[in-house]
């Protein structure tokens, strides 16, 4: 076992620290050490997304990014999305639209798909599935899951729209 | 994942010392999306990762009227295909860093990674041919360069030697009238590994109707990427015509010397070649004359 390194980062806007070894992915951190279990393991190589998180302002796979390269970073995870006063619309919307079966991928694709509607709020439905393409789901055939973003982009800029 | 140790480099100085000490023991971390997965899957081992992400000239985009564009070699794909002046400059490279992975893997994934894992099937390096990308190497006995088409040696072999890092990319400035263009084939629209892919930059007459010169490179019809030297120079003077083109492809398809996988067979390679080349030589020439 090689010696443990101090890491210090902010995960969903609180600042963390913690002990990993250089071979712990960051997705073994976030749910070994620190029990944020809403990030999944699903391929552990970087093909189905199912661990993505946000590191500063992209999308990474959480499995193939090292613990101790967290060092200074912001990450947000799906446990971050969610607030006291509800649902985040993304989620809300994966729900009316049962984009989910069995929800491993789920974390997954609301990461991504928050990632693509702040970076795109208005995407097409080819935006959202070429953005999409590197989180897999077995369950859904992906349909209701691009029909779900969609809503979910619409709902949120009438939230904009209402607040101006 | 078996157990190694980690630094996060300041200096280009400092990780050259660490390599050296280490040998083939120490590795380059950039964005580990090769590195981490052949670790974790025991294709590789290992005693110390370097990661090279702190160090500002291993991942700055600069221009400049002397070398052109130099890209850190850890810059990743998304800040390339973000950057406007590569955008309208460098067409074909945006073909290549849009297409390796998924959203998720564009974020960490660099270009001088993908030169580095010396993959056949590296969707950068084609491109990076085409456009006489020239990589810079510093090592314990100062800095050398190399061509792009010369960099890899074998499937995950390169010209570096022990103590030696890739530390950017220098791109010349693209001629007037010129432009370049990447696709691959691959059975679905995205997150795949290229069966073929094919480069190709052109520069036109101020007609656009000759070619001054072109360049043609291929991935993954033989162990290293290739420059498609003889298709390149029967282009050079010569007026633009399918008939052309087509002598070109078929130059092409003389030297890619594939293998039969799981992603297809030896023939379909082959053949792909021609259609590649066609289609990189044409989508490269109607990017001129759309720009024009």
């Amino acid at each position: 076992m090689s010696k443990k390194t101090h890491v210090q980062t902010e995960i969903n806007g609180e600042g963390i620290e913690f002990l990993c070894e250089p071979r712990q992915s960051l997705l073994e951190v976030l749910r070994d050490e620190l029990h944020l279990t809403g990030a999944k393991e699903g391929c552990n190589n970087g093909n189905c997304g199912a661990c993505t998180v946000l590191m500063g302002d992209r999308i990474v796979n959480s499995c193939i990014v090292l613990g101790v390269e967290a060092e200074g970073e912001k990450i947000e995870t799906i446990e971050g999305i969610a607030t006291s006063e509800g649902l985040h619309p993304i989620q809300q919307k994966f729900l009316e639209h049962a984009a989910l079966q069995c929800g491993i991928c789920t974390p997954g694709f609301i990461v991504s798909s928050k990632a693509l509607l702040e970076q795109n709020p208005t995407p097409s439905e080819e935006d959202v599935r070429f953005w999409l393409a590197g989180n897999l789901c077995r369950c859904t055939g992906y349909h209701k899951i691009v029909e779900a973003v969609m809503d979910a982009a619409k709902a949120l800029n009438t939230e904009v729209a209402d607040n101006a | 994942m078996q157990a190694f140790e980690y630094v996060a480099a300041k200096s280009i100085s400092e990780a050259i010392d660490l390599l050296s000490e280490r040998g083939d023991q120490a590795r380059i971390l950039s964005g580990g999306t090769d590195l981490i997965v052949q670790v974790r899957e025991k294709r590789r081992s290992l005693e110390l990762m370097v990661d090279v992400k702190q160090i500002p000239e291993v991942n700055e985009i600069s221009h400049s009227s002397a070398d052109g564009l130099v890209l850190g070699a850890s810059t990743p794909c998304y800040k390339i295909y973000n950057d406007p002046d590569i955008k309208s400059a460098y067409p074909g490279l945006i073909d290549a860093v849009s297409i390796i992975g998924g959203i998720q893997v564009q974020g960490r994934a660099s270009v001088g990674g993908n030169l580095c894992n010396a993959s056949p099937a590296a969707d950068s390096t084609p491109a990076l041919i085409v456009l006489d990308a020239t990589c810079v190497i510093a090592g314990p006995s100062g800095t050398r360069e190399v061509a792009a088409k010369d960099f890899c040696t074998a499937p995950g072999q390169t010209t570096m030697e022990n103590g030696e890092f890739l530390t950017s990319i220098k791109i010349p400035t693209p001629d007037t009238n010129s432009s370049s263009f990447y696709l691959r084939f691959i059975p679905r629209n995205e997150m795949d590994i290229a069966v073929v892919g094919a480069g190709a930059s052109v520069v036109l007459d101020e007609s656009h109707k000759s070619f001054v010169s072109a360049h043609v490179a291929l991935g993954a019809v033989a162990p290293t990427p290739l420059y498609a030297e003889e298709a390149s120079n029967l282009l050079s003077g010569q007026e633009i015509s399918d008939e052309i083109i087509n002598q070109a492809a078929e130059a092409a398809q003389a030297i890619a010397r594939p293998i039969s996988d799981m992603r297809g067979t030896a023939n379909q390679r082959k053949h792909l070649v021609g259609v590649l080349t066609r289609r990189a030589l044409n989508g490269a020439v109607n990017r001129v004359k759309e720009t024009k």
